[in-house]
């Protein structure tokens, strides 16, 4: 039962190395918030604040009402699983898990019951005596979880902890890590660089860039409404479609179509966004229809890409996988006006 | 899976004709490895049978004539050394001495080093780079330069507090501690740089305290620098004969190199004593060896292989 908030928070090395600048979220009890960003945009830092391993430099973090900012690590009851799992080599697969309660100085019989039902929840009820190098990537990561779950924590963190598994584990281990945090019933905060993984297992996502928080909200919401470019290019494969363009009385006119936009704006001119899906073969209005000279055809059976230029400007297109297309084709393609973006030249805040 | 498996023949011829070309060398490694042991032998089984060997027969013939004559050897020699007792110079007293100087000043390294790398590697106050550079800088001053200073400083200390250190026992451990912990620290600060930092802060989230993330992480993965180092330490202390002959001369004990020292300058012909002497003074460090052995040779592989 424990919300987190992080308000106003920085993390500064020295006086001009800020990694995390006014870092301001709330993550509600029970939820499954998702931390993403690229590499360096100081998400593993923030969560790294709030696991006690980084001092705070500014700002305060709590835990329900309580202040942690001052407490050690080791009394803040939370648990959090590392991108390298980090179990400790010298000790069995029981006596991973069973440390952190032996740290609570839980009595014997407990620690038992609850070392049990969490390995056999997890499918390790056979490992226990193993050492950790007797196991498989897999099952490591499933210890790692393991040392978390039996403590019963009031907060689950979880760093990068399908960054070392082969794809089809890291997809499989993504469904389990969500029905995890449907039975366990605790906060979950998940940091992660792939956006895919926010999409699908966050209740909201956090998105960062350069320590700076740049959107908080629910995939949905993030992949139709990003709050500026970066948002939009870094959710969804392939990446939304940029193009300069300019404004007069209601149209946008980029270098090979225009389009009506839906409501005025306050700029001349700016960057015009269009998800791939939004480029398709069907026209639905002839107006904004724009012809593309194809330099890529990707197929993936029910789907495809096409990437090419229309005017002066590189487009990818998401068109019926029907179609016979090749590179060096040139293709007429429509323009979905209902999820049109348009951002600032300045800010490159979202107009629309 | 199944793309597996068609690469995996050819894997394997490929290793097989790999070691079958190493073999030829490999007797070659084997036959230099008997032939330096032997070398190495020899010497040691010299010393073993003349310890063995009555006292007259020094004088007469060489040790190797036992080899035909096995009926010469005899423990006379060890029995007369030890009937002795406990009398002070003697050997069982010597040996008793050594001991009491070596196991403490080896415990003593060892636990303090693990402590002080333990605080250097993992801990997070400043300065501790600072720290680290002064003790590798310490590694290299040389014994001789701080014997005079050290007594000095044994009297001023029993000036201060009534107890001299200079000429007992724990003076002499004092000193072997001092100065083994520099490379002691070294060494454990190296090992411990290996172990990987998520480690300790995976113990620090499941609520280990410091000294329990020292005793339950740190010193179990570092077991085997510790054992190597306390090898080495054991074996440094136990063959000392400088820092003895000085702080320990007017002492009524001595250790066992000083025991064998002095066999040498009074009376010189007295190989029978120095010869089972030297075999006490070996056995000890060798029990040693063999029971942290398997330790030893996986810590000076340590970080050499990582």
């Amino acid at each position: 039962m424990a919300s987190v908030t992080f308000d106003h928070v920085v993390k500064r090395y020295t006086s001009d190395l800020t990694v995390v600048k006014d870092f301001n979220v709330e993550v509600a009890d029970k939820e499954f918030m998702v931390l993403v960003g690229p590499s360096g945009c100081g998400k593993s830092t923030a969560l790294r604040m709030l696991a006690g391993l980084e001092s705070i430099s500014e700002g305060q973090i709590r835990i329900g009402d309580r202040v942690i900012n001052n407490i050690a690590a080791k009394d803040r009851d939370i648990a959090m699983v590392f991108q390298s799992y980090a179990l400790y080599p010298h000790m069995s697969v029981y006596d991973n898990m069973a440390f952190p309660l032996q740290m609570q100085h839980m009595k014997k019989a407990e620690i038992d019951k609850r070392v049990k039902s969490a390995s056999s929840s997890l499918g390790l009820g056979n490992f226990l005596d193993r050492k950790p190098r007797a196991l498989s990537g897999g099952q490591r990561q499933r210890v790692a979880l393991g040392r978390a779950i039996v403590r019963n924590p009031q907060v689950f963190l979880l760093d990068e902890p399908l960054s070392n598994l082969d794809a089809k584990l890291r997809a499989q281990t993504r469904i389990e890590l969500q029905k995890l945090h449907r039975d366990l019933g605790t906060t979950f905060i998940y940091v992660t660089h792939d956006q895919v993984e926010a999409m699908t297992m966050g209740d909201r996502i956090a998105i960062m860039n350069a320590g700076i928080l740049q959107q908080v909200g629910t995939p949905g919401d993030i992949y139709d409404h990003p709050a500026n470019i970066f948002v939009a290019g870094f959710v969804g494969t392939p990446t939304m479609n940029f193009v300069a363009a300019t404004v007069q009385d209601g149209v946008a006119t980029a270098s090979g179509f225009h389009v009506k936009l839906p409501k005025a704006l306050p700029a001349a001119k700016g960057t015009l966004g269009f998800r791939p899906e939004a480029v398709t073969d069907r026209i639905p209005d002839p107006d904004s229809a724009m012809e593309m000279k194809v330099d890529v055809v990707e197929r993936l059976g029910s789907d495809q890409f096409l990437y090419g230029k229309v005017g002066g400007d590189s487009v990818t297109a998401r068109v019926d996988p029907r179609i016979k297309v090749e590179p060096g084709d040139s293709i007429k393609l429509g323009l979905d006006t209902r999820t049109l973006h348009f951002f600032d030249s300045e800010t490159e805040l979202s107009l629309l | 899976m199944s793309a597996v498996s068609p690469a995996t023949k050819p894997v394997t011829l490929e290793r097989r004709s790999l070691l079958s070309a190493i073999r030829p060398s490999r007797a070659i490694l084997n036959i230099v490895l008997v032939v330096s042991a032997v070398f190495w032998l020899v010497p040691t089984i010299g010393l073993a049978i003349i310890s063995l060997r009555p006292e007259s027969l020094f004088q007469q013939s060489g040790w190797w004539t036992a080899l035909t004559a096995p009926s010469q050897l005899t423990l006379s020699n060890y029995q007369t050394l030890f009937a002795q007792g406990l009398v002070a110079r003697g050997v069982l007293d010597s040996l008793l001495t050594s001991l009491e100087i070596t196991v403490p000043a080896t415990l003593l390294v060892t636990i303090i080093s693990s402590l002080t790398a333990y605080s250097l590697v993992f801990g997070r106050w400043p300065g501790r780079s600072v720290v680290f550079l002064v003790i590798v800088g310490l590694l290299v001053v040389p014994i001789q330069v701080a014997l005079i200073p050290v007594v000095q400083e044994y009297r001023v200390f029993g000036d201060l507090s009534g107890f001299n250190p200079f000429g007992t026992i724990p003076g002499v451990v004092i000193f072997h501690v001092a100065f083994g912990l520099p490379f002691g620290i070294f060494l454990m600060y190296n090992f411990y740089s290996g172990i990987p930092k998520e480690m300790l802060e995976a113990g620090r989230i499941d609520g280990a305290g410091e000294w329990q993330l020292f005793r339950r992480v740190a010193l179990p993965l570092g077991l085997p620098a510790a054992a190597s180092l306390m090898i080495f330490q054991f074996i440094w202390v136990w063959n000392d004969l400088l820092v003895a002959l000085i702080f320990l001369g007017n002492n009524k004990h001595a250790t066992l190199t000083i025991f064998l020292f002095e066999q040498t300058r009074t009376l010189a012909a007295n190989y029978w004593i120095i010869s089972t002497g030297a075999m006490i003074s070996i056995f000890i460090p060798l029990i040693v060896f063999f029971s942290f052995q398997r330790y030893f040779v996986r810590g000076v592989l340590a970080g050499a292989v990582k």
